[in-house]
């Protein structure tokens, strides 16, 4: 029936923060209600019908462990650690389609944004999910400055699996790289001249203040 | 007709140096012709795009978008928000959307705000530069400035996903939109009636992290342009343009193809068309020449 209970020492134990096992116990069983809660549009997961539309309408669809109509219906099984450490929302290409196609209307993209959020957040994401990660760097580039430097981010790309890989991949990709070099889509200045916007610090300020107020959300719950 | 005048958020991609500097170019040489005049938004920051929310939550999101539409109501009053980029778009027009739509939500953003001295009041329409073009032109009025009519030219329509879904642009349908090809024809050009590719995904921000999944999508994309004899593939996107164009040797490698085909945006189809030379319509961005379109420029 529910996965949440026999697991749960199991989660306890590779439990890397006091919220996670917060989450767990005070969901207990009720897997559908935490994703409810605390996840961004996650009310809209008990309006599924299951009919499929969104996994034949994702474009990485056959990437996908499982497509969103089957994640939902995990949900609400209770299906909580298989859920929430799945690599399938982090497929997500974004493109939309299935928002477009749901009869019912749901958010499907921002759901799978949610879930990813709320995994990496309890930190039960898969740590070397490519997507995963790029989208973590990205999120460290644009708030450091606040705008993305994309010389700086190609770089980290490129490493982001170790050295001797990143030394395979920056060598494959730089044809691309003098390509854009070369039409002045990118600059190796932008290593160290990179402007970002004047109002960082209050960028910094304006991120702290909003990740409070939703922390406090949440632990209102 | 009156100078028209926008608050404008270029986003990332469109800055010197950046990988869509060629887009905001054209764009440039396109609004000159049509007397619009774009204020940017003083200090916009970044919107997060399509895969800020791994590292940002909800509201981290959203306010980052909130900080340019609340920075934009103070310093372009009454002005309308364009974006150029999709993805700017979509992130800056949810923004507006959501915290318009969800009280508490508002009030969450405003108490943010409020750190940094800024409100935001949801005053203003956030718009796509093609919105503009159709809604506030229409196609004959853009068609009126046409110098040099891309006589001949077969241009593959691609839409893309982000300026198409979710919210559709000019009402039209997400399976099939039309804009593009209207413009295409209003320049002179010939747009592919049959090109099956127009709304396929190119993997977005994935083709950095998926490479293979995405090349994979992308071959088919321009696959699909040569089987139905395009010269060209015109594109409202920056992330479209950059992944169709860039990759298209690494394809040619994997796949065993030959392709050679150039992606330029509809701003860049729209400048030669308007009788702007080869570098103000960003031609020189290219890294596959559009070679056709550059006789045009030429003339």
């Amino acid at each position: 029936m529910n996965d949440t209970s026999k697991p749960l020492d199991a989660i306890r134990k590779m439990s890397m923060s006091d919220g996670k096992t917060a989450m767990v116990e005070r969901y207990r069983n009720h897997f559908l209600k935490e994703v409810t809660d605390n996840v961004e549009e996650g009310e809209w997961v008990n309006m599924c019908m299951q009919c499929g539309v969104c996994a034949g309408s994702c474009p990485l669809g056959n990437a996908w462990a499982h497509p969103p109509q089957e994640i939902f219906m995990m949900i609400r099984a209770g299906k909580r650690q298989e859920v929430l450490t799945s690599d399938s929302m982090w497929m997500c290409t974004s493109c939309y389609n299935c928002i477009v196609r749901c009869p019912r209307k749901l958010p499907i993209t921002h759901i799978m944004h949610g879930l990813a959020r709320y995994a990496e957040r309890l930190g039960l994401a898969p740590k070397n999910q490519p997507t995963r990660k790029f989208a973590m760097m990205f999120w460290d580039n644009i708030t450091k400055t606040g705008r993305a430097n994309e010389v700086t981010l190609g770089i980290r790309l490129y490493f982001m699996h170790g050295f001797i890989k990143g030394i395979k991949t920056a060598l494959k990709m730089l044809p691309v790289g003098l390509n854009m070099i070369k039409t002045k889509r990118m600059s190796p200045l932008g290593l160290v001249a990179h402007q970002g916007c004047k109002g960082k610090n209050d960028i910094t300020k304006l991120l702290k203040k909003a990740r409070e107020i939703e922390e406090a959300r949440m632990k209102k719950h | 007709m009156a100078k028209k005048q926008y608050s404008f958020y270029p986003g990332c991609s469109s800055e010197k140096n950046a990988s869509a500097s060629n887009y905001m170019t054209s764009v440039n040489a396109m609004c000159d012709v049509l007397d619009v005049q774009l204020n940017e938004i003083p200090d916009w920051n970044c919107c997060g795009a399509s895969v800020g929310y791994a590292g940002g939550g909800e509201l981290e999101r959203l306010i980052l978008s909130a900080r340019n539409l609340a920075i934009s109501e103070q310093e372009n009053k009454g002005q309308d928000v364009v974006a150029t980029c999709a993805a700017c778009w979509l992130a800056t027009r949810e923004t507006k959307e959501r915290l318009e739509s969800d009280n508490q939500l508002m009030r969450d953003a405003n108490q943010a705000l409020a750190e940094i001295g800024l409100k935001y009041e949801a005053k203003q329409k956030v718009r796509h530069m093609v919105e503009v073009l159709i809604e506030d032109f229409g196609y004959d009025k853009l068609g009126e400035k046409v110098k040099k009519p891309l006589d001949g030219l077969k241009v593959a329509g691609y839409v893309g996903c982000q300026t198409n879904r979710p919210f559709g642009i000019d009402g039209e349908s997400y399976e099939n939109p039309m804009y593009l090809d209207k413009l295409v024809e209003t320049m002179g050009a010939e747009p592919l009636e049959k090109y099956d590719k127009k709304v396929q995904c190119c993997g977005g921000a994935l083709a950095f992290s998926e490479p293979e999944k995405s090349q994979a999508m992308i071959k088919d994309i321009i696959e699909s342009a040569y089987d139905h004899g395009a010269d060209i593939i015109a594109t409202p996107c920056p992330v479209c343009q950059m992944n169709v164009e860039i990759y298209q040797d690494q394809i040619n490698k994997t796949y065993g193809k030959k392709f050679n085909m150039p992606v330029v945006y509809y701003s860049t189809l729209m400048s030669v068309a308007y009788g702007k030379g080869h570098r103000e319509s960003g031609l020189d961005g290219q890294i596959i020449p559009a070679t056709k379109l550059e006789k045009f420029a030429a003339k």
